[in-house]
C-alpha cells in the first residue's frame, strides 16, 4: 500500500476520482532501491509495473545507458503486455529510487477497469514510439 | 541475569525476543559471532501476551506429517517452531499441540517459543529496553538501553510489526484501534463498523458475529475470494463473507472513507464507493480501526532508515539491511520490507514465522562471514551429484518452499572447476552479484497457481533464468526434470 497523496500528482492517474485513487493506492506496493541496484533485469525478471515516485532510473541495454527515467515515468509494462522478459536493465540512478509497484495481473486489471488510465498509457507509449522512430532516422 | 550479555562491545546486537530475535540470536551464537540479544520483555514472545486478541495463529503445525519429526524436511509441516541444529529442539511447537486445530493456539505457540529459548538455548538479557541509537565516528552503532550502552558493528532489530497504525482518514484518531477491541460480549446488540477488510478486520468481524446486532466492514479494495481461498487467512474471512453474501446482517462495502465523526453516543462515517460509485452515510454504535500495524522504529529514521508501505515497514536490501542505513538489519516480520525479484508471483512468507526463520538463518550466516570472518559454506559435490542435488532441494527444501521466489539454493564452480554447494541465498543476491559460474534453484508460483522449480544459471557473469515444468505431485526429482536441468547446465 502507498499513500494516495503520492499518486495524485501523477498524470497517469489524473483522471481517477479520489475514491478510485484510494483503492488503487491500497493495491500498489512501494519499493525503495539504493543507487546501482537493478530493479528490472534484462532477459530475466519482470512481472510488475513500476511508476517512479522519487529519484531517477537508468535504462541500460547490455550495460549501455539508453534512457533516463524521472518521477512520473513508468517501466515494466512491455514485459507484462507481451509476456516476455525485459529487453533492458532498469537500474536505480539516484541515492534512492522510490517506486509504486503493481504486480502484472493487477496491471492488466487496472487497464481494463480504467479506460482513462489505459488511454494515458497508450499516449505515452505512442510518444516513446515516435521518439524511437525519430532516433532511428 | 546481570551476567547475560551485559552492556559493552559486540559484533552484533539483536533487539527483541520474539521468534525473529530468538532465531537470529540462536544462529549467530552457533556461528561464533560475538552477540548480545536484549529484550525489554520479561520472557520470550512478548507480543503473544501484549496482543491477546490473537486467539490462534494462522499457519499450520501438523504433529503427524509425511516426513519424520525433527528432520529438515519436516519443517515444512511445522510452520511455527524455530530452527535448531539439534533435531530434539527443532519441533517444539508441534510437541505442544493439543490437536483441536491444525494451527496452534496462542498459549501453545508461546510455550513452544519459551521451550526453545530455554532448551536450545538462547541467551537473552530480558528487561533491557532499547531506548535510542546513534552512529559513532568509526561507523559502528551505539544503542542506549535501560541497562547501559551497547556498541556493535551491526544491529539486528526484531521488533515485530506491532505498533498500532491508522490510515490517514479524517477523524480516525478518535476511534479505538484493533488493539483496543474489548471482549466480544461487550458488543452485544450493537452495530459495529470495522475500518479495514484485511486479516485483523475480518478477525474482529468473526469474533463479533455471535454478539453484534450488525456488522459493517468498509475499505476501498474489494475482497478477492479467489486469492483468499488459497491463503492461510481464509479461516478468518469465510464466515463474515458468507454472512454478507447471504444477507445475514453483515455488510462488506468497497468504499473510501472520507470522514469519521461523533454522532450523539455513536458515530457517523462518510464514505464514497469504489467498485460501485455512490456516497454513503453510515451510522454505527462503535467504530474500530482495523487498519494494520507498523514496525516500531523509534529513532531509526534519523539514522537513515527509510520505509515503504506508508512508513510502516523498513525498506530493505536482499540481506535485510536498511536501504538507507548501513549496518542496521531487520529480522522477523519486518523482513517483508525486502522486495525480491518479482519474476513470478511474489509469495515469500517473510511476514510469518515459517518464512522469516529462514531469513534469520541466512542473515546470521551473512553477518558471520562479513563481520566475524567465518568461512563461507563450501560443500564439495561430484559433478554427477549437482543435478540430483538441486532437484532434490526443489522438491523437499523447506527454505525454498516457504520462501518461494525469494530464497534459492546455489551451487558454484570453484577455481579448480569443481562444483560446491554454497548454501541458501537470497535469489536477488544471486542474480545481481558478480561471481564464478554457478546455478541456483528456487521454487516459484505461477499466475495460474502452478508450483514449479526455476533455475538461474550464471555463465561469464551473466545470469539466465529458466522455468522447469510443474509436476502434479510436486516431485521435481524424476528423470524428466533431470534431463531438462542437465541440458541447461551442460
Amino acid at each position: 500500500m502507498i499513500d494516495a497523496e503520492s499518486l495524485a500528482p501523477l498524470s497517469l492517474f489524473a483522471d481517477l476520482e479520489p475514491p478510485q485513487l484510494h483503492a488503487l493506492a491500497l493495491t500498489l506496493e512501494e519499493e525503495r532501491h539504493p543507487r546501482e541496484t537493478r530493479v528490472l533485469r534484462q532477459g530475466m525478471s519482470g512481472n510488475a509495473f513500476y511508476v517512479i515516485l522519487n529519484g531517477e532510473a537508468s535504462v541500460r541495454i547490455d550495460g549501455t545507458e539508453r534512457a533516463r527515467l524521472v518521477p512520473g515515468e513508468f517501466f515494466g509494462e512491455v514485459s507484462i503486455l507481451l509476456g516476455e522478459p525485459p529487453t533492458a536493465d532498469v537500474v536505480a540512478a539516484s541515492d534512492e529510487l522510490r517506486c509504486a509497484v503493481l504486480p502484472g495481473p493487477e496491471f492488466r486489471e487496472l487497464l481494463l477497469r480504467h479506460p482513462t488510465v489505459l488511454y494515458r498509457v497508450l499516449q505515452i507509449e505512442a510518444r516513446r514510439l515516435r521518439n524511437a522512430n525519430l532516433w532511428r532516422e | 541475569m546481570a551476567g547475560i550479555a551485559p552492556p559493552g562491545e559486540y559484533d552484533v546486537v539483536v533487539v527483541g525476543s520474539g521468534p525473529g530475535g530468538l532465531q537470529t540470536a540462536y544462529c549467530l551464537e552457533r556461528l561464533g559471532v560475538r552477540t548480545a540479544c536484549i529484550s525489554r520483555d520479561d520472557g520470550p514472545g512478548g507480543m503473544f501476551r501484549a496482543l491477546p486478541i490473537f486467539g490462534r495463529l494462522l499457519s499450520w503445525t501438523k504433529p503427524d506429517a509425511p516426513e519424520p519429526r525433527g528432520s529438515r524436511a519436516y519443517e515444512w509441516y511445522d510452520h511455527n517452531s524455530l530452527l535448531a541444529d539439534d533435531g530434539e529442539h527443532a519441533d517444539l511447537v508441534a510437541a505442544e499441540m493439543d490437536r483441536a486445530y491444525a494451527v496452534p493456539s496462542r498459549p501453545e505457540m508461546e510455550r513452544g517459543l519459551a521451550a526453545f529459548a530455554e532448551r536450545a538455548p538462547v541467551a537473552v538479557r530480558y528487561g533491557c529496553a532499547w531506548e535510542s541509537t546513534r552512529r559513532l565516528d568509526d561507523g559502528r552503532l551505539a544503542l542506549a538501553t535501560s541497562d547501559g550502552e551497547y556498541v556493535c558493528r551491526a544491529a539486528v532489530f526484531a521488533l515485530g510489526v506491532t505498533e498500532a497504525w491508522r490510515s490517514p482518514i479524517s477523524g480516525i484518531d478518535a476511534v479505538p484501534h484493533y488493539v483496543d477491541t474489548r471482549a466480544p460480549r461487550e458488543y452485544e446488540g450493537r452495530s459495529v463498523l470495522v475500518v479495514g477488510k484485511r486479516n485483523s478486520g475480518f478477525e474482529i468481524a468473526d469474533g463479533l458475529l455471535p454478539w453484534a446486532r450488525r456488522l459493517l466492514l468498509v475499505s476501498p479494495r474489494p475482497v478477492s475470494t479467489a486469492v483468499l481461498a488459497a491463503t492461510t487467512v481464509r479461516v478468518r474471512y469465510m464466515q463474515p463473507l458468507e454472512d454478507h453474501a447471504q444477507g445475514g446482517g453483515t455488510l462488506v462495502l468497497d468504499a473510501a472513507i472520507e470522514r469519521i465523526e461523533r454522532d450523539g453516543g455513536g458515530w457517523r462515517v462518510l464514505a464514497r464507493g469504489t467498485t460501485r460509485p455512490g456516497d454513503h452515510e453510515l451510522l454505527a454504535d462503535d467504530v474500530i480501526a482495523a487498519t494494520g500495524f507498523a514496525t516500531p522504529l523509534r529513532d531509526l529514521p534519523a539514522l537513515g532508515v527509510s520505509t515503504v508501505a506508508q512508513g510502516r515497514i523498513p525498506a530493505l536490501t536482499p540481506f535485510w539491511e536498511s536501504v538507507g542505513a548501513p549496518g542496521v538489519f531487520f529480522a522477523g516480520n519486518a523482513t517483508q520490507g525486502a522486495a525480491g525479484i518479482r519474476r513470478h508471483v511474489n509469495v515469500g512468507s517473510s511476514a510469518a514465522v515459517h518464512g522469516f526463520r529462514y531469513n534469520a538463518r541466512v542473515l546470521a550466516r551473512h553477518l558471520a562471514e562479513t563481520l566475524a570472518g567465518a568461512e563461507p559454506v563450501r560443500r564439495p559435490l561430484r559433478p554427477d551429484e549437482v543435478v540430483p542435488f538441486l532437484l532434490g532441494e526443489a522438491t523437499r527444501a523447506p527454505e525454498l518452499w516457504a520462501q518461494k521466489g525469494y530464497l534459492a539454493r546455489a551451487v558454484e564452480l570453484g577455481a579448480d572447476g569443481a562444483p560446491c554447494d554454497v548454501g541458501v541465498v537470497p535469489l536477488a543476491h544471486f542474480v545481481d552479484a558478480a561471481g564464478p559460474d554457478a546455478a541456483a534453484v528456487a521454487v516459484e508460483l505461477g499466475e495460474s497457481g502452478a508450483i514449479f522449480p526455476a533455475v538461474y544459471v550464471r555463465r561469464g557473469g551473466r545470469v539466465e533464468a529458466h522455468d522447469l515444468q510443474p509436476e502434479p505431485l510436486n516431485r521435481f526429482d524424476g528423470p524428466g526434470h533431470a534431463a531438462e536441468l542437465e541440458a541447461l547446465l551442460r
